[in-house]
């Protein structure tokens, strides 16, 4: 249980800067969705919305932005703030000097992002439920879905870190990989309005699995029909990050 | 004990106070030693007692709550050194405990390693300071390019690599061009410098008196003892080790 010291640490860190945390956490889903749920899905309502199984525009978006902050939430945090443990402030030095090891430091800093992972998904739920866009009681389910889905983000990309020299990775990180993600996985309009080959494409990366889940659950929509694919994408996404990100981390700082 | 099984114990048992400070900047001096006793498991009244005791021992009591960044390159040494005895280590390990910090500052640093060595913790030093093995280390070992040359005390190795005593002299180029070996018998060893001719002689008074006496002009003289300084560039060289 070593693992919870290093949870620990981040709360410490944390207790002092939560307050503007929690108030981004508000913020974030109030902003999307009062600008593209509202605003641009006013013009989208006025053509034919068989398009997207017979939802709103606003009740389409709110799922996947969901999916989509934890996403973007979890690759920051496993970017900037590991690599300063790993090289900047070396606090995995600090730690593994002490009795901590490796998997104490991947599951504990898990640990701590399922905590924000939590928060910031309750936060998310709460202004989508003010614009009542849950329409299902399954829709409680996207929370624990929510924090599964940036979980594994998270852990994949502290193993992507594990593995670099410096910074200037992420940014090709974020434009290549995240950006692309948070625009084309099914997010902001249905994958299959994609040609066939990216359609494809789409359907293999996480985020889409993570969208369709949690869009499935909170509005019944015919998506939730395969949930065992999904749920068993993300759980798998998770397990071979979790491998990478230690055997990676092991390689960068016990190696 | 195996390290490749028994890490948890063995790192229980010593500290490490690594050349580059990691201390955690995210927190304040006091929570650097209090997380770090969380990561030996030590329990929080505990912990705090030691803590307490450890910033008095290093002089950072008035520190407590402050940021870690804004302190001296002195002051982080010492947070590093307390944090690295949080768990009461028997071994501590210290990369160059010194380097960087001004004279006040390493003479505090010198005081309170000098204090844990009389507790019976027991040190292992590496640094580049002659005078800093010579002040703490009862047993030392000279490496050169990762082999080790030489090993002793300070004393034994000061009889056995160099002399009791150092005479420098500095004299103009004509004299030095004059020369002509005319000093090679009055020590056990002469070694030219481009700024001074050193002797290295078990008396340097009696080796500069017989300097006056060949008559050769010199500018200025000085008498000292040897050092493990000495040892050191007589062992190593003095080619810079790049």
């Amino acid at each position: 249980m070593t693992a919870l010291r290093v949870t620990q640490r981040n709360l410490w860190v944390y207790r002092r800067t939560w307050r503007g945390s929690v108030f981004g956490s508000f913020l974030t889903p109030l902003l999307y969705l009062g600008a593209l749920g509202v605003g641009l899905g006013s013009f989208i309502a006025a053509q034919d919305d068989s398009a997207l199984g017979g939802v709103t525009y606003l009740e389409f978006l709110g799922p996947g932005l969901l999916a989509a902050t934890c996403m973007q939430t979890a690759t920051f945090e496993a970017t900037f703030p590991i690599m300063g443990k790993i090289s900047w402030r070396r606090n995995y030095e600090a730690m593994l000097a002490a009795p901590l090891s490796v998997p104490d430091l991947v599951l504990g800093e898990m640990g701590w992002m399922a905590v924000r992972l939590t928060t910031i998904s309750f936060a998310f739920l709460v202004v989508l439920t003010l614009f009542g866009i849950p329409t299902s009681p399954l829709a409680v389910l996207a929370w624990p879905l929510a924090v599964l889905t940036g979980l594994g983000f998270f852990t994949a990309i502290m193993a992507f870190t594990a593995t670099q020299k410096n910074d200037s990775g992420f940014a090709a990180l974020f434009r290549f990989v995240i950006n692309p993600l948070f625009l084309f996985s099914g997010t902001f309009f249905p994958v299959d309005r994609l040609p066939d080959g990216i359609e494809f494409i789409a359907a293999l990366t996480p985020l889409y699995h993570g969208v369709a889940l949690i869009r499935g659950v909170m509005l019944q929509t015919p998506e939730l029909a395969n949930w065992p694919i999904h749920l068993g994408y993300l759980v798998v996404f998770l397990a071979v990050a979790m491998y990478l990100a230690h055997r990676l981390l092991f390689r960068r700082l016990v190696k | 004990m195996d390290p490749s099984r028994d890490g948890t114990r063995i790192k229980s048992r010593i500290g490490v106070v690594p050349q580059l400070d990691n201390l955690d900047a995210e927190l304040t001096v006091l929570e650097n030693l209090l997380m770090y006793a969380r990561y030996f498991d030590i329990p929080g009244a505990e912990a705090r007692r030691r803590a307490d005791e450890l910033l008095d021992f290093v002089q950072l009591t008035e520190r407590a709550g402050d940021q870690v960044e804004p302190l001296s390159g002195g002051m982080k040494r010492r947070l590093t050194i307390a944090r690295a005895l949080i768990n009461e280590p028997d071994l501590l390990l210290l990369d160059e405990p010194t380097t960087g910090l001004d004279p006040q500052a390493r003479h505090l640093v010198w005081d309170r390693l000098y204090r844990l060595k009389s507790r019976g913790v027991t040190l292992v030093i590496t640094t580049h300071y002659m005078d800093e093995a010579e002040q703490l280390c009862d047993r030392l070992v000279v490496m050169d390019h990762a082999k080790i040359v030489a090993q002793g005390s300070p004393r034994e190795l000061i009889e056995e690599y160099s002399t009791r005593e150092v005479l420098e002299l500095r004299v103009t180029d004509t004299v030095r061009g004059s020369l002509d070996g005319r000093l090679d018998d009055l020590a056990d060893r002469v070694e030219e410098l481009p700024d001074r001719i050193l002797l290295y002689a078990p008396d340097g008074e009696q080796a500069l008196e017989q300097v006056h006496a060949r008559e050769i002009p010199i500018e200025s003289a000085l008498v000292r003892r040897s050092t493990l300084e000495d040892v050191f560039l007589r062992l190593t060289g003095r080619s810079l080790i790049e």
